[in-house]
């Protein structure tokens, strides 16, 4: 009975935990996180949590779970080394572990821009509990919140702040928002409501030096101009966690390069989640693509098919990518992946839905529908998973027709 | 903190002392109850917490709002009267008793 040890304390590792648990060998398990708490839900802390200061933080499973299960856990003892020769792992305590099977569920961290101080009072990231606590009181009291980028966590913070009656900013470096993952109509959609609500969204900055004082910062030098900063959320990106698996000499690529089955460079080692670049399937994407996602799906179904590869079997993962974003009144949902937009056989289709704020955008490589972003339309990207799921390519004006329901399409 | 039971397809029973103030599916999810997926967490993005009231208590909750109404008539198994997510049923002392099936399958 080989340990197992699972590295990570995101979703990732919490499915991870619960697939080898049901296929019965929690007994040799040792979860080690680097938090203090136990694995818990992270889509909540960009809005209900920092909506509601009285919000708990939502473990996936609690102290009875683990304990009745057999598991090990570690809280607040990360790991510091991988002795892959010895199989072993030393934890920040002291503790080192043997293992059989390491999974590497480390995450990602939020970029920080080149040159800012660390530690500057006002400004705040958004990964974790710890980062979400921070932002609470960044909005506690504020009047206003500042927000440099205008991807996924930058706009969910930016609604929830507005939501709470600040005024808000979105810096943007690029011509659009989401401008790495959704379509440019998506784009101009989101830009459209966010503005509605009363956010300044502030497209093509350009960013000069930043003014602090050692402790906090002060201004943002945009488009030439001083800009005064109260309080700023950094929504930049993230960086692969990949230090411990590049210095035991791992295959690194923006992420930990794992195969299929979701095996490193070393077969006794996984990788899962956002930290792994994994093979796409041809199901979703052009034959020879590696993908790194950083979505809650991608950390359930890639531990899901860690489990199996554990027990000996050899999946190969192909689930189907699908995301959702919760931005002010906006619930956007994605099925697929979003074809390279200068690809000349790429057309899209616009399904209304019952109001202009609720519609899907069909994308179709020649015949073939391979992704569906939705507004406020729940069934549509329901619906739509399960004909890519199902292999079905409807016409593009049947899909795209109201009166006909995508379900009767999946027969 | 009421007791409630959750009745998996096969016949299993669940039956413990929820926590008040959370939802029936981070109850059931916490204390292992296995049958719920919750992709999404709790956010009535997924609807993959499918569970059916007993008869007697789908007029004592708050009815589904709309994000809910709509993912009901997708979720896995055909919808019956008593189905909601359980990601929205939360939970107070009033619900004392409460009871569910878990459908046959999620997806």
């Amino acid at each position: 009975m080989e340990p197992i040890l699972i590295i990570g304390g995101g979703h990732a590792a919490a499915q991870l935990c619960a697939s080898l648990v049901e296929a019965g060998v929690g007994a040799q398990l040792h979860l080690v996180c680097a938090e203090a708490s136990l694995p818990y839900q992270r889509p909540p802390l960009s809005k209900a949590y920092l909506k509601n200061p009285a919000e708990a933080l939502q473990p996936h499973r609690g102290d009875a779970w683990y304990a009745q299960a057999g598991i090990t856990v570690h809280l607040s003892d990360p790991a510091v080394a991988i002795d892959r020769a010895a199989k072993t792992v030393r934890l920040q305590s002291g503790i080192t572990l043997a293992y059989g099977h390491l999974v590497l569920a480390t995450g990602a961290r939020a970029r920080r821009p080149a040159g800012w101080p660390a530690g500057l009072a006002n400004v705040a990231v958004l990964r974790d509990a710890t980062d979400a606590d921070q932002c609470r009181a960044l909005l506690a009291g504020a009047t206003s919140l500042t927000v440099l980028g205008g991807g996924f966590i930058g706009l969910e913070v930016a609604g929830t702040a507005r939501a709470l009656g600040l005024a808000v900013q979105v810096i943007e470096v690029a011509p659009r928002l989401l401008g790495r993952s959704v379509s440019a109509e998506l784009s101009d959609h989101v830009l459209a409501s966010h503005r509605a609500a009363g956010i300044d969204v502030l497209l093509n900055a350009t960013l000069g030096e930043i003014e602090h004082d050692g402790t906090r910062l002060l201004a943002l030098q945009v488009n030439g101009q001083r800009q005064p900063v109260e309080r700023l959320l950094l929504g930049i990106g993230a960086e692969p966690e990949v230090g411990l698996a590049e210095a035991a000499g791992l295959a690194i690529d923006n992420g930990i390069v794992v195969d299929a089955t979701m095996r490193s460079s070393d077969p006794a080692i996984l990788a899962i989640g956002d930290v792994a670049r994994f093979p796409a399937s041809p199901l979703w994407a052009p034959a020879g693509t590696t993908l790194r996602l950083e979505s809650v799906q991608n950390a359930n179904d890639q531990a899901r098919a860690a489990a199996l590869t554990i027990q000996g079997q050899s999946p190969v993962y192909a689930a189907l990518p699908w995301f959702w974003s919760e931005q002010g009144a906006m619930r956007l949902q994605m099925a697929g992946l979003m074809p390279a937009p200068d690809r000349p056989d790429v057309t899209r289709h616009r399904r209304p839905g019952a109001t202009d704020a609720s519609f899907s955008i069909l994308h179709y490589v020649g015949d073939r529908l391979v992704c569906v972003e939705s507004v406020n339309a729940p069934m549509d990207h329901v619906m739509s998973r399960k004909l890519l799921e199902a292999g079905k390519h409807p016409a593009p004006a049947v899909a795209c027709d109201p009166a006909v329901a995508l379900k009767s399409l999946l027969a | 903190m009421p007791d409630i039971t959750l009745i998996e397809h096969d016949g299993t029973e669940h039956g413990f002392e929820a926590p008040d103030g959370v939802t029936v599916m981070q109850a059931a999810t916490g204390f292992g109850v296995p049958g719920i997926l919750a992709d999404c967490g709790g956010q009535a993005i997924c609807g993959t917490c499918h569970v059916i009231v007993a008869d007697a208590w789908i007029s004592r909750l708050a009815p589904p709002q709309s994000a809910e109404d709509a993912l009901l008539d997708t979720v896995g198994v055909a919808r019956q009267d008593g189905s909601r997510l359980a990601c929205q049923i939360r939970l107070h002392p009033d619900l004392q008793g409460l009871s569910m099936h878990l459908p046959e399958r999620q997806q």
